[in-house]
């Protein structure tokens, strides 16, 4: 089978993270493969396993869209796993909204069915510096295919797919026809890390840059002209101060309700 | 006068208040047109009617609810294009954004997310990276799609309710087509607490509650409010991912945000940025929360939240 994951190169979000420039953008030095989107590479390298692996004509085909250190997020996926890496790469691109990326996605991931049909795209639950979760289902819309985000279990057979997703006061149980747009949770693995092994494995393996002509997009179809939304003005938050801090000697408690009190939040 | 769509899915026998909190925001846009999915009951016909709508469309087909989100964006883009709305309206669930972000592409509109306020003229208001930073963005199309966060603004009455008139709109034939079905549903007990990311106090519990949130539950229970959690909590297995707040959790932005044995990393920092007071509660005078609480108490939670239980039971009398 063949499996296609989306992987971002994103600001590590252990560390503080700003917008620059005119346009209002994320900066992205010290970048990292999202953490979000190591559950979607573990998931499709557990379906693939269990169907005789890469031995077995089984492709995980790393995607990333990003500048050109987003090749790290691709090679840091084949060190994980993956069979092949793609990194498409064009100045066009930057600043594009959910919109102009679940196009370029889109084009992308027909030029990558074309040899052989693919059978499911898999993503993280959200990228972790945009955090609108818009991508995996406009790139659904503009595929014509079915969509399950937020799967927190992933079984295939014959041709369809079966996924439980928690909600907030039921559990559900989705099937939907191959081939599938589908996003994971956190909860589905535990991601493994690259080995040794995989680390060397990963030198020999392909990584292909593909440029806007490469899929068929013109440059206006994507990047801030082809966005469909256009931030307006961005504000740092103003940084909290501390307030009052104590040391309990026994009333804390009672200060605490005295706190409340004052401040009319009981 | 433009017209505001807002979506409202199945709410069954009472209107949630982030429903009423859609159509307060789609007045102050123009006329309120809602497109509503499921069994449609006198109560929240008569609350839709006094919260100022004026026009109610449904679709013909009543198993939309079987179905994931492709149905119900097919329905709601008939309804954006019967009603000419130049702004639709959903719930910042994540069905709510999935349907949005469908109905976007179908409608070649643009889709803003996690919005908090939307000025007049379209412009929305929104906090980014992990509410670091507030930002505005605004559609570049003749109409957007805005999903918009609960607790955004006080839901109000329209001074003129009229009885608003139903316009049922056929589906198209391949609708359901290419789409994910739910094949099974099973109902969690409810825990009788507010809703996370909709409750006005939230006390949230990290590491340093070593598996025993019961002192974090009698106080939540004490001031009304909902439980949550840091995801070392929820990783350890001490309470359901369902209470999880922050990246892969939810979002919170309460009046009152209680943290009990969080040390205050930055990704949980960022989860109680939007909070109106935060009050901490922990061992370590070190941690990084006390830099940002407004009443930070070092001292051992065991200790100090149930002193709290009782007197806030005592100041109720």
């Amino acid at each position: 089978m063949k499996i296609i994951v989306l992987v971002k190169h994103v600001p590590d979000a252990q560390f503080d993270r700003h917008i620059t420039g005119e346009a209002h953008t994320v900066d992205r030095s010290e970048s990292i493969l999202s953490e979000l989107d190591e559950y979607a590479l573990e998931a499709a390298l557990q379906l693939t396993e269990a169907r005789g692996g890469e031995a077995a004509g089984n492709k995980v085909i790393a995607l990333s869209m990003g500048p050109a250190a987003a090749v790290n997020a691709v090679k840091k996926s084949l060190q994980i796993g993956a069979t092949e890496g793609v990194h498409l790469s064009d100045d066009a691109l930057a600043g594009s909204d959910a919109a102009a990326t679940s196009l370029a996605l889109a084009a992308a991931i027909r030029y990558l069915g074309a040899d052989a049909p693919v059978d499911l795209i898999l993503t993280g639950m959200a990228s972790t510096d945009g955090e609108t979760s818009l991508v995996p289902a406009q790139l659904a819309e503009r595929l014509g295919l079915p969509q399950v985000t937020f799967a927190a279990s992933l079984e295939l057979d014959a041709g369809k797919l079966t996924a439980r997703r928690d909600g907030d006061t039921h559990a559900d149980t989705i099937e939907a026809p191959l081939p599938a747009v589908v996003s994971v949770t956190d909860q589905i693995n535990d991601p493994r890390y690259p080995n040794f092994k995989g680390i060397m494995a990963a030198k020999k393996k392909t990584i292909t840059t593909l440029s806007l002509a490469d899929i068929g997009v013109d440059a206006a179809q994507v990047g801030k002209s082809g966005s469909w939304t256009a931030v307006g003005t961005a504000e740092p938050r103003p940084p909290r101060t501390a307030g009052t801090i104590i040391t309990d000697e026994g009333d804390a408690g009672i200060q605490l309700v005295e706190f409340l009190a004052a401040q009319k939040l009981l | 006068m433009a017209k505001a769509l807002v979506f409202i899915d199945n709410p069954g026998q009472a209107l949630k208040k982030s429903s009423l909190e859609l159509l307060t925001i789609a007045r102050t846009l123009g006329d309120a047109a809602v497109a509503f999915n499921g069994g449609l009951s006198d109560d929240v016909a008569a609350a839709l009617a006094a919260h100022g709508a004026r026009t109610i469309y449904r679709p013909s087909a009543s198993d939309l609810d079987d179905y994931l989100v492709g149905p119900k964006a097919a329905f709601l883009a008939a309804a954006a294009t019967a009603s000419g709305a130049a702004v639709i309206l959903t719930e910042n669930s994540a069905e709510g954004k999935e349907i949005a972000a469908r109905l976007g592409i179908r409608l070649g509109a643009g889709v803003i997310t996690d919005v908090v306020a939307v000025d007049p003229d379209g412009t929305a208001h929104k906090s980014v990276l992990a509410g670091s930073y507030t930002t505005t963005a605004k559609a570049t199309t003749p109409v957007s799609v805005l999903t918009v966060k609960a607790n955004s603004i006080a839901p109000e009455p329209s001074a003129t309710g009229t009885a608003p008139e139903t316009v049922t709109l056929e589906l198209p034939a391949d609708a359901t087509a290419a789409a994910a079905r739910i094949t099974a549903r099973n109902e969690k007990p409810a825990s009788g607490r507010p809703e996370l990311t909709e409750a006005r106090i939230v006390v949230a519990g990290g590491r340093g509650v070593d598996g025993n949130f019961g002192p974090l539950e009698e106080l939540a229970d004490a001031l009304g409010a909902a439980i949550g959690a840091s995801r070392a909590a929820t990783d350890a297995g001490w309470i359901g991912h369902d209470a999880q707040i922050g990246q892969t959790g939810k979002t919170v932005s309460p009046q009152l945000y209680i943290s009990a044995g969080i040390s205050g990393a930055i990704q949980q920092k960022a989860g109680m940025q939007t909070a109106k007071v935060i009050v901490a509660v922990n061992k370590d005078a070190e941690s990084p929360v006390f830099e940002i609480a407004d009443f930070g108490i070092v001292g051992d939670l065991f200790k100090v939240l149930p002193q709290a239980t009782e007197e806030i039971k005592k100041h109720r009398g």
